[in-house]
C-alpha cells in the first residue's frame, strides 16, 4: 500500500473510532455532571475539603473558587520543583531554577504544558508524577468544569447559580479522566511504554560504548497527558521518544486519546441544553475545520515543498521511521487543533506550509475541537459571535438557544475573543524588537520569526508545542511566556463564567419566525466562516512575514 | 471553618483540594499503575532490555550508534540514522535537530546548514555502500549547492575557498568559491537543483529523527547496507536479507505507520548467526 493511502486510512479509522465513542462517552459525561448522587470516595473528599457539595455557586463564587484552586496549584507545583532535592525519588536532580520553575508551574496549571526544561535532565520522578501529572488531571477537569458551567448558563432559566466548582472538579477528575487514563496507561505499557521507578541503567553497547537507559513512571503520565490535552512530555523528545510512543499503533492510540473528550463534549452539551441537534451542529463545525486542517497538513508534508525535503526526498527530518511522514503530520495537526501540544515529530523541521498549519490551528483559538473543555467553551463563544453577526444583517436582537445576546453578552464574548490575539501579537512584537530576544532564534530569516510567533501563539492559546529550535529557558522568555499562559487561560475563563452567569439569569424567549435556527448546515457554515475570517484578519500579516514568506521564496 | 472570612475559606478549601487530589492522582494512581504494569508486562515496563552473552546491551526500542571510538561506522554492523541526541543516541539528552526546511546556507564560521549535513551524510553513506551519494541540491563534494547572487558575480557560499565551485557561471555571472568569514547575507539566495535523479541513499539515512533515539531504519536503508555487512562477515547475502526480513515490523493492521527495521535486534541476530 502506498504511504498516502495508508495515511488516509489512518485518518478514516480515527474518525470511525471517534464516531463510535461519541454518544456513549458524551452521554456518560452528561450523567456525571447532572447526577445528584455522590459516591463514597467523593463524599470523603468533600468532607476533607470542608465544602458543601450540594450548595450551588453564583458565577462569581464559582470563578473565585477556580482561581483560588489554580493559585494554590501554582504555588505547590513551584514549591515542589524548588525543593525537589529534599524530596524522595529526586534521582539526585538539583532544585529547578526559579524562572524555569515559575514558568513550568504556570504551564502545567494552565493546561499548556509548555516546556522550558528538558524532562530527563531536570525533573525527578516525584515532581513528574505528583506535581506535574496531577495538574494534567486537574487542569483538564477545570477546563471541563468551565465548559459545563457555561452550558448550564444556556440551559437554566432565571437561575442565580451555575453549579459547584468543587463538585465539577472532583467528578471530572475521578469519574471521567482517571478511569480512562488508567486503562489507557496499561494498554500503552502493553505496547512497550515503560512504567517503573528505577533510575538510570548504564549498559555497554554492542560496539563497546556506554548508554544510559532511562526509567520512570512514563505510561501513567503519557495516558493523561494525551487524554487531558496537556502535552507535557516525560522526556524532552516528548511522544517521539520510543519510551513514550513505542509503536505505530501506540501512536494511533495517543492521537485517539487526545481527540476523544473534545469530540465527545458536544454531545454532552446537546444533552444538557435538551436538544442533541445543537450538539451535532457544534460537532460539525469542529469536524469540518479539523478534517480540513489534518488533510492540508498531510498534503503539505507529503508534498515536501522546500529545499531540504526536496534534497532528502521526503520531509523526514525530525520524524521517526516507525510513524512515517503521514502519521506524523496527522499527529501534528491533532495536537495543535486540540490544545495538547505533545509532538511525535518536530514542527520546526516541517515544511513551511506544514509548519504554518500547526500554527494556524492554534490561532483558531483551540476550538476545533480544542482542549478538554476549553474547546467547547471557546466554540460556544464563537457561536454567540456568529448569531450576533447574523442578527446585525437582518436587524434583529440575536438569540442563541433561547437566550438573548444583548449588550453585556456580546461585550463579554468579544473581550473573550480579543485576549489571545493581543497576547500573541504584542508578545511577538516585544521579542522581535529586542536584539537580545532575537538571539534566542535557532534559525534565521522568516523561519526565525516563525519560531518566536509560534512560541507566543502556543503559550497564549495554552497549547504548549514549540518550534523547538528556539532557546526559551532564559528569564525573559520564561516570564513573558508565563504571563501569556496565565492571561491566556484565566481571562477567557472568567469572561466565559461571567457570560454563563448572565445567561443563567435570563428567562428563555420562545423561538419565533425570525429566530435563526442554530442546528442547520447553514449555521454550521456560518460559524466555520466566522472562525476562519476572524483568525485570518487577525493573524494574516504575521503569517505572511513568517511561514508564507518562507514557503513562497 | 464557617466563621472565617469567605476568601480565606476558599483558599483553605483550595489547599486541601490540591493535597487530596495529589494523593489520589499523583501517588495512588501512578503507583497502582506501576504495580499492575510490573505484574502484567514486566519486560516492557522495565524498558525492553536486551542481552548478549548474559549482559545487558541496551533496550530493544532505543536506538544505538554502531561506531568505533573515533565515530567511524563499524562495518560489520548495520548503521542507525543520524541522531541529534547529545553525542548521538544519548537517552539522557533526547533531541531533534530542529533545523528548518530552508536552512541551506552554512554559518560564516563553518557551522553546517541542514542541507549541507544532508549532502555530506549522503556522500559518506554512498561511499560506504559503493553507490552514488548524489542528491538534488547537493554538490559533488557533499555540501549544499547554494548560490548567493550579487549584481556582478555569484558565490557558491557553502564551498569554502579554495574549492572549485560546482558551476562555473550562473546566468552569465562568474561563480566564486566562498571566502571564510565573509558576510554574504546581502545576496539573493538561490539553491541549485542540479541533474541528480532519485537518490540511491534513502531519506531516513540522511536525516536525524525526532527523538534522536530512533531504533529503526527503513527497509530500503537496510537493503543498501546488506551487501557490505554480508561481505564484512563473510556470510551469504541471502542470509543477511532473511535476518532483515525477520527484524522488520510492518504496518499494524496494514495501515498504521511505516515498515521499519529494528537495527539493534538485527545486529544482535547477526552476531548470533
Amino acid at each position: 500500500m502506498s504511504t498516502t493511502a495508508a495515511g488516509m486510512i489512518f485518518i478514516v479509522s480515527l474518525i470511525v473510532a471517534l464516531g463510535l465513542v461519541h454518544k456513549p462517552l458524551g452521554d456518560y459525561m452528561y450523567r456525571v455532571y447532572t447526577t445528584t448522587r455522590h459516591n463514597v470516595v467523593e463524599r470523603g473528599v468533600y468532607r476533607l475539603l470542608g465544602v458543601r457539595a450540594d450548595a450551588e455557586q453564583s458565577w462569581g463564587v464559582y470563578a473565585r473558587s477556580l482561581l483560588a484552586f489554580s493559585v494554590i496549584s501554582i504555588l505547590v507545583v513551584y514549591g515542589m520543583q524548588r525543593l525537589q532535592d529534599k524530596l524522595p525519588l529526586s534521582l539526585g536532580m538539583k532544585p529547578v531554577t526559579d524562572h524555569i520553575a515559575w514558568n513550568t508551574a504556570i504551564s502545567f496549571v494552565t493546561n499548556t504544558n509548555w516546556q522550558a526544561y528538558s524532562g530527563e535532565s531536570t525533573m525527578g520522578y516525584l515532581v513528574q508524577m505528583s506535581a506535574l501529572a496531577v495538574q494534567n488531571f486537574v487542569s483538564a477537569a477545570v477546563g471541563m468544569a468551565v465548559a459545563i458551567a457555561l452550558v448550564r448558563g444556556f440551559a437554566r432559566r432565571k437561575a442565580d447559580t451555575i453549579g459547584n466548582f468543587w463538585v465539577d472538579l472532583v467528578r471530572g477528575s475521578l469519574r471521567i479522566l482517571l478511569p480512562i487514563a488508567f486503562v489507557g496507561a496499561l494498554v500503552l505499557v502493553a505496547g512497550g511504554l515503560i512504567q517503573n521507578l528505577s533510575g538510570l541503567h548504564e549498559v555497554t553497547t554492542l560496539t563497546g560504548g556506554t548508554q544510559g537507559i532511562t526509567g520512570g513512571p512514563v505510561a501513567s503520565q503519557e495516558a493523561i497527558k494525551e487524554l487531558g490535552t496537556n502535552g507535557g512530555g516525560f522526556y524532552n523528545a516528548n511522544s517521539a521518544h520510543p519510551f513514550e510512543n513505542t509503536t505505530n499503533w501506540t501512536n494511533w492510540l495517543e492521537v485517539f486519546l487526545l481527540l476523544v473528550i473534545p469530540f465527545a463534549l458536544p454531545r454532552t452539551f446537546g444533552k444538557l441544553v435538551g436538544q442533541v441537534k445543537q450538539g451535532y451542529a457544534i460537532l460539525a463545525v469542529m469536524g469540518v475545520i479539523a478534517l480540513t486542517s489534518v488533510l492540508l497538513t498531510n498534503v503539505f508534508e507529503l508534498g515536501g515543498n522546500a529545499t531540504v525535503p526536496q534534497a532528502v526526498g521526503a520531509a523526514m527530518e525530525g520524524k521517526e521511521v516507525r510513524f512515517g511522514v503521514s502519521d506524523s503530520a496527522t499527529f501534528a495537526a491533532s495536537t495543535t487543533l486540540t490544545s495538547t501540544g505533545a509532538v511525535n515529530s518536530f514542527h520546526d523541521s516541517f515544511t513551511p506550509f506544514g509548519g504554518m498549519m500547526t500554527m494556524f490551528n492554534m490561532m483558531l483559538g483551540e476550538v476545533a475541537p480544542g482542549g478538554v473543555g476549553s474547546g467547547l467553551y471557546g466554540m460556544l463563544i464563537l457561536a454567540v459571535i456568529t448569531v450576533f453577526v447574523a442578527g446585525l444583517m437582518v436587524g434583529r436582537t440575536p438569540e442563541y438557544l433561547g437566550k438573548k445576546i444583548g449588550a453585556r453578552e456580546i461585550k463579554l464574548a468579544s473581550l473573550y475573543f480579543l485576549v489571545t490575539p493581543v497576547l500573541v501579537l504584542i508578545g511577538t512584537a516585544f521579542a522581535m524588537g529586542s536584539a537580545e530576544q532575537r538571539a534566542s532564534m535557532l534559525n534565521s530569516g522568516p523561519h526565525g520569526l516563525s519560531e518566536v510567533l509560534y512560541a507566543f501563539t502556543s503559550a497564549s492559546n495554552n497549547n504548549g508545542s514549540a518550534f523547538a529550535g528556539i532557546t526559551v529557558n532564559t528569564p525573559w522568555y520564561d516570564v513573558a511566556l508565563g504571563l501569556c499562559m496565565v492571561f491566556g487561560r484565566f481571562l477567557p475563563i472568567v469572561l466565559a463564567l461571567a457570560l454563563a452567569g448572565s445567561l443563567a439569569r435570563q428567562a428563555p424567549v420562545p423561538a419565533g419566525a425570525g429566530t435563526l435556527p442554530t442546528h442547520r448546515p447553514q449555521f454550521v457554515g456560518m460559524v466555520v466562516g466566522v472562525t476562519i475570517i476572524l483568525v485570518a484578519l487577525t493573524f494574516l500579516p504575521a503569517l505572511a512575514l513568517g511561514p508564507i514568506a518562507e514557503g513562497l521564496s | 471553618m464557617e466563621r472565617l472570612p469567605s476568601w480565606l475559606r476558599q483558599h483553605l478549601a483550595a489547599l486541601r483540594a490540591v493535597v487530596v487530589l495529589t494523593v489520589l492522582l499523583g501517588v495512588i494512581y501512578p503507583l497502582v499503575t506501576t504495580g499492575v504494569a510490573q505484574a502484567l508486562f514486566n519486560g516492557k515496563a522495565n524498558g525492553s532490555i536486551v542481552q548478549a552473552g548474559g549482559k545487558d546491551v541496551g533496550s530493544a526500542i532505543i536506538g544505538q550508534k554502531f561506531t568505533d571510538k573515533d565515530g567511524n561506522p563499524v562495518k560489520k554492523y548495520f548503521q542507525s540514522r543520524p541522531s541529534a541526541a547529545g553525542d548521538g543516541y544519548d537517552p539522557t539528552s533526547t533531541s531533534a535537530s530542529n533545523l528548518g526546511p530552508d536552512d541551506i546556507v552554512d554559518g560564516p564560521n563553518g557551522g553546517q546548514s541542514l542541507l549541507t549535513q544532508v549532502c555530506a551524510r549522503s556522500k559518506a553513506i554512498g561511499e560506504l555502500a559503493g553507490v552514488s551519494g548524489a542528491r538534488p541540491y547537493c554538490t559533488p563534494d557533499g555540501v549544499g549547492a547554494v548560490l548567493k547572487v550579487f549584481p556582478d558575480h555569484a558565490v557558491s557560499v557553502n564551498q569554502a575557498c579554495p574549492a572549485t565551485p560546482f558551476v562555473a557561471t550562473y546566468e552569465g555571472l562568474k561563480v566564486e568559491c566562498g571566502k571564510p568569514g565573509e558576510d554574504y547575507a546581502a545576496g539573493r539566495t538561490v539553491p541549485v537543483r542540479g541533474e541528480a535523479g532519485t537518490p540511491a541513499v534513502p531519506a531516513d539515512a540522511v536525516t536525524a529523527s525526532g527523538s534522536g533515539l530512533d531504533p529503526h531504519i527503513s527497509p530500503a536503508y537496510a537493503e543498501l547496507q546488506a551487501p557490505r555487512v554480508a561481505r564484512e562477515r563473510g556470510i551469504a547475502l541471502d542470509k543477511v536479507k532473511q535476518l532483515i526480513e525477520a527484524n522488520t515490523t510492518g504496518r499494524t493492521f496494514g495501515f498504521m505507520g511505516e515498515p521499519a527495521v529494528n537495527v539493534l535486534e538485527l545486529n544482535l541476530s547477526l552476531d548470533k548467526a
